[in-house]
């Protein structure tokens, strides 16, 4: 069992020992509504915390992910390029962007707990 | 979430909020941009059976003189379209257009007896107003219309929904109107829209709007639609967004719409502008209004440069997204004039990148007007 972390902006990270799984949270994916493209980056970039990752495009627009952590990418979600749908069906599962090899495991220290990120989430209504 | 606090609503923003619809500011107002079935679904709809759409925030105006001729021409001053030949129950497509020869908004006009309805842009409806008002000559009045609300219902099942509430509306075809009585309610529709689907636009009062579009949601066929859809409709079907793919900056010829200018108004002259686009009529334009299919799946949003196979800049996109009836991205936008023409191929400058695509004839989606 790991723990999910969340951003602000709505990333979540999973970390399982130093790979850390990443994706949007079903909050984003319900405000971004049907998503129609997905641009994942390339395997073995570096990406940093904070920095853009991916773009995730809906019907009506185009939308950064930013990384929730840095790390090298060690895999992609490439059943989202055929199926971006799946993003808005389970976004906490099958719907995940990226595999990072973590950097620092230091990073994860400002992010927000389940917890935390529903009573942000709820605070933005 | 933005405050909304200062934006105005239509008469069907209790209901919007009531059917869960998700609302976003739009031209001052607070529309639902699209209701819990999510933009795709709402599309998908629309093509294949009816949705209905609040378009309340659209501004509608009744312009008059001694007669339909006099108030007619009055407009024709102020628009290269010709407005004078409609008879009676006739809809046109027109634009009000600038000294140099640059679109203030697009419109429709539909003869209503001796007056003539208007009905423009939510954006430019103040800026259309003062321009009707400050330049209508020969005692012809322009009145707006506030106490309207303005509804569309689009769709290959559309007609069937009006016909059964109003029978008399089945004789009606593509860009006419007509003032009837629908499920009891007085209103006027004109059999025209906005998604390249058959259908009309119905102006209602405000107090029976919402017992109106109650009505019409009643019906098996309809399901309420949000601006969301609206626009990739609208883009499917090839239509121009004024701001967007027609500004004051492009002129009806860039455009590709001088199909909306009879030839004794191009002859004549006699609007605002008309020097310049006699000009380009005789001497051709820089750049055209073209659509464009990218190759891959990435769609290409407005203001996406467009650059031939060397790295030049040779225009830009002025709508793009993607095509729900398509399944894939699509787009319009002015290119140089050398290359419009229909199988060129192009390059969409997309985050950095050179995204292939190629110059296709629009509508995207073909029309399915009832003409006849």
């Amino acid at each position: 069992m790991s723990a999910i972390r969340y951003t602000k902006e709505h990333e979540w990270v999973k970390v399982d020992g130093d790979t850390a799984t990443v994706g949007i949270s079903p909050y984003a994916q319900e405000q971004l509504g049907d998503v129609v493209f997905v641009e994942l980056p390339e395997v073995g970039k570096k990406v940093e915390k904070g920095k853009e990752m991916a773009v995730v495009e809906s019907v009506k627009a185009a939308s950064e992910v930013y990384a929730p952590i840095g790390g090298e990418v060690l895999e992609v979600n490439s059943a989202l390029t055929e199926a971006p749908a799946t993003v808005n069906e389970d976004a906490m599962g099958k719907g995940w962007f990226a595999k990072l090899k973590l950097a620092n495991k230091a990073e994860l220290d400002g992010l927000m707990d389940e917890a935390a990120y529903k009573a942000y989430c709820d605070s933005l209504h | 979430m933005e405050a909304s606090g200062s934006l105005k609503r239509t008469a069907l923003y209790d209901l919007h909020v009531e059917l869960g619809a998700k609302m976003v500011p739009f031209a001052g107002y607070d529309m639902p941009v699209n209701y819990p079935q999510g933009i795709l679904g709402e599309h998908q709809h629309t093509r294949a059976a009816a949705g209905l759409f609040d378009v309340s925030h659209m501004g509608q105006f009744r312009i008059t003189g001694s007669n339909y001729d006099a108030a007619a021409a009055a407009v024709e001053r102020l628009c290269p379209n010709d407005f004078r030949s409609l008879t009676p129950g006739q809809q046109r497509y027109g634009f009000f257009t600038n000294e140099r020869g640059g679109i203030l908004d697009d419109l429709m006009v539909t003869r209503d007896g001796e007056v003539l309805r208007m009905v423009v842009n939510a954006a430019c409806k103040e800026p259309d107003l003062d321009h009707l008002k400050a330049n209508l000559k020969d005692g012809s009045k322009v009145e707006a219309l506030p106490d309207f609300a303005l509804l569309a219902i689009q769709g290959p099942k559309a007609a069937a929904v009006i016909v059964r509430l109003a029978p008399e509306s089945a004789k009606m075809t593509f860009m006419t109107g007509a003032a009837l009585k629908i499920a009891g309610i007085d209103c006027y529709a004109t059999r025209s829209g906005y998604t390249g689907e058959d259908g009309f636009e119905i102006s209602v009062p405000n107090a029976r709007a919402v017992e109106f579009a109650r009505r019409l949601l009643a019906e098996p066929e309809v399901k309420p639609i949000g601006l969301g859809a609206r626009d990739s409709l609208r883009l499917e079907a090839g239509l121009c967004l004024y701001g967007s793919d027609i500004t004051e900056r492009t002129t009806p010829v860039e455009a590709g719409l001088s199909w909306a200018i009879a030839e004794r108004r191009r002859k004549e002259g006699g609007f605002i502008g008309a020097a310049v686009l006699q000009k380009q009529w005789a001497d051709g334009v820089a750049k055209k209004r073209v659509g464009i299919l990218p190759e891959g799946k990435a769609p290409a949003r407005a203001h996406t440069e467009i650059a031939d196979d060397s790295g030049r800049e040779i225009g830009e996109v002025t709508s793009g997204g993607f095509g729900p009836s398509l399944g894939k991205p699509i787009a319009m936008g002015y290119v140089a004039t050398g290359r419009a023409a229909v199988g060129g191929t192009v390059n969409l400058m997309v985050r950095g990148k050179a995204l292939p695509g190629r110059v296709v004839k629009m509508p995207f989606v073909p029309h399915r007007y009832h003409r006849t």
